[in-house]
């Protein structure tokens, strides 16, 4: 173990900071990122405003008067006057952006025609299922695409090698929703060993709700495994070959060693960074995967808001997916100021 | 000495051929991109010669052929309605490949210009464009595709408008990033310093200088078109009944999954191989045409 810690002190790794010591370390790091995370912040804001403003002028798109158009097929005159003032029609188009906004930042995101509920509460309702779905789908990802990358890094040239790259095409190439249908086919049809649809909440029945989201999150997980695998392989490959490296191995250390503690540690910054543009490839596969497996999340949501012309829904749903993306690769840029003492100089 | 010459020359071609030609001799030497490049060929053949080499009509129906399992009479078999799966597989080459190259187009014809005016122009002008650029990234692809289509209307020209708006802030981004990496070139001030205008510059001097990334882009991004495409198909915002698409045909089939399997192999496979054929030669493309390579 104090072998181990003494390696890292000498280590040459040039994502390493300097050597300090800890009690100065600690608040600077924290300061540090508080002015990365005010700086992103800042930039962050008005994009969130320019994509409200996109997704508002979605509507705008609506040919003929959005109000009869939103009221549905029956365009009950009652129902029209009082969308007509409920969404300002008659006053000028920033007004009614102001006004869109100002609901927006109060947590009005408009109601549901459909059900007359309000959209916040919908999306609320159906988020939880979504976000498991992720979760197990982007952990799948993890377990499979990481181990893969590192495998054919060290291995390049190897069958091993060549068969990561396989699997990365297959990925890439494969519809999830095409996936979908051939793993009910055969775990479901003709095996029988998993439900083809349905959900259960994990409270209810914990082992019903993984046999119904096994599969649906290994069909999300597929395509983000491989562009992980690319990322990690690209990423290990370039690592694989630094100086330091060759210095840890020079020094007598376990390949294990230096594979895992000396090469992936610094190879996670570009996987940490590339991995989180595919949280929008996650959001989206969510959409056609709950709609193969019947799951009542915020994609089946979309969805069916689209076909039941709800477009406050719609207009709901992508601001909250586009706000979450944002979040999320936020947190992704945290994440890499955190493992990367080179954006904190 | 005249006979030395040609010999000479034909000695000499490598390294005195285009950047073009050197970019084809590169490609030609990847197996994976020729394969995807003689997929792709394939595909456009079946598009094109559809009516010859599926006579059967992909729309009849046949109420004396529902879910008919394959057979020499129907390759593919028949789907819920007794329409041939073969025909309907070849015809529906033509939605993919149409979305495919039409909605890149649209995000070229939008993503490169824009592109070129941020990366050239740069300035207030770059500020503007990058953050309503950094908006439309904010938005994943595909729900800004099933957005824009959901307010467009259904139909296989909307589906193609979204998917291609959508798909835009790539190209402006990967643009302009290049622009500004050519711009501070010494040919580029070179040709400033003899006079020539601004818009001359950006036309003749500095777009033709940044083509090959945007190629390698299109390649594969008409490969996530295809999926997008059939994506927005399979949720019937797409190609409409019943003119034939891979992923509406899908949707259909997932309904009859337990006792007529063949009618989702079929359209899956095409996807399969339409999407990794274009992933090939866009990977293909991207080594050959990659500067670093030389």
């Amino acid at each position: 173990m104090e072998s181990a810690r003494s390696d890292d002190r000498h280590s040459t790794s040039p994502h390493r900071p300097p050597p300090v010591t800890p009690r100065r370390t600690t608040p600077r790091r924290t300061t540090d990122m508080l002015d990365y995370l005010v700086k992103r912040l800042a930039t962050l804001v008005p994009t969130l405003i320019l994509v409200s403003m996109l997704i508002f002028g979605l509507q705008q798109l609506l040919p003929g008067d959005p109000a009869k158009i939103l009221a549905g097929e029956e365009q009950d005159p009652t129902v029209v006057a009082y969308l007509r003032t409920k969404l300002h029609l008659d006053e000028p188009l920033p007004m009614r952006y102001a006004y869109w906004a100002g609901g927006v930042l109060h947590g009005d995101l408009g109601e549901s025609i459909r059900n007359q509920q309000p959209v916040l509460e919908l999306i609320v309702q159906k988020l939880p299922v979504t976000l498991e779905l992720a979760l197990l789908a982007f952990a799948i990802a993890l377990v499979i695409g990481i181990p893969a990358g590192i495998v054919s890094a060290i291995g390049r040239g190897s069958a091993w090698d060549y068969a990561a790259n396989v699997f990365a095409l297959w990925g890439l190439s494969t519809p999830n929703f095409w996936l979908g249908i051939l793993m009910i086919l055969l775990f479901s049809v003709q095996l029988g060993w998993l439900p083809a649809s349905g959900y259960v909440s994990p409270f209810e029945d914990l082992r019903a709700n993984l046999a119904a989201m096994i599969m649906p999150a290994f069909v999300l997980g597929n395509a983000i495994a491989a562009v992980l695998m690319r990322h990690t392989r690209s990423a290990m490959l370039q690592v694989l070959s630094a100086d330091y490296v060759r210095t840890a191995r020079a020094k007598g250390l376990n390949e294990r060693t230096v594979v895992l503690k000396h090469a992936l540690r610094n190879a996670l910054t570009p996987i940490i960074t590339l991995g989180a543009l595919e949280l929008g490839t996650l959001l989206s596969g969510a959409v056609l995967t709950e709609q193969v497996f019947t799951i009542p999340g915020f994609g089946k949501l979309i969805v069916d808001a689209v076909f039941n012309r709800d477009y406050s829904v719609v207009q709901g749903v992508v601001l909250v997916t586009a706000s979450a993306y944002m979040l999320l690769n936020l947190l992704a840029d945290l994440a890499q100021f955190a493992v990367n003492p080179r954006l904190r100089r | 000495m005249s006979a030395v010459l040609p010999s000479v020359a034909a000695k000499t071609l490598p390294s005195d051929a285009g950047p073009w030609r050197r970019a084809w001799r590169r490609l030609q030497r990847r197996r994976g991109a020729l394969v995807g490049l003689a997929c792709v060929a394939m595909f456009i053949v079946l598009a094109l010669f559809a009516p010859w080499l599926a006579p059967q009509d992909p729309i009849a129906t046949s109420w004396g052929a529902i879910r008919h399992a394959p057979s020499a009479e129907h390759w593919f078999g028949t789907d819920e309605i007794g329409r041939d799966v073969f025909a309907r597989v070849v015809w529906g080459t033509r939605a993919s490949l149409l979305a495919g190259v039409v909605s890149v187009s649209i995000s070229l014809l939008l993503g490169v210009p824009i592109g070129l005016a941020a990366g050239f122009l740069g300035g207030w002008v770059d500020g503007v464009i990058s953050r309503v650029t950094d908006a439309f990234l904010a938005c994943p692809f595909l729900i800004l595709a099933i957005a824009l289509a959901a307010f467009l209307g259904p139909s296989l020209t909307n589906a193609m408008i979204a998917i291609g708006v959508s798909a835009t802030p790539v190209f402006v981004r990967l643009t302009r990033a290049q622009v500004q990496g050519v711009k501070v070139e010494d040919y580029i001030e070179a040709a400033r310093a003899v006079g020539n205008p601004p818009l001359r510059i950006a036309l003749r001097h500095v777009l033709p200088n940044v083509t090959a990334p945007l190629i390698v882009q299109a390649t594969l991004a008409i490969a996530s078109a295809v999926i997008a495409e059939a994506s927005l198909s399979f949720l019937g915002l797409g190609q409409q009944p019943p003119a034939p698409s891979w992923g509406s045909m899908l949707n259909t089939a997932k309904n009859f999954i337990d006792n007529a399997p063949w009618m989702a192999v079929w359209p899956g496979l095409a996807i399969f191989l339409l999407v990794l054929s274009f992933n090939l030669l866009g990977d293909g493309l991207r080594d050959a045409l990659d500067p670093r390579q030389r």
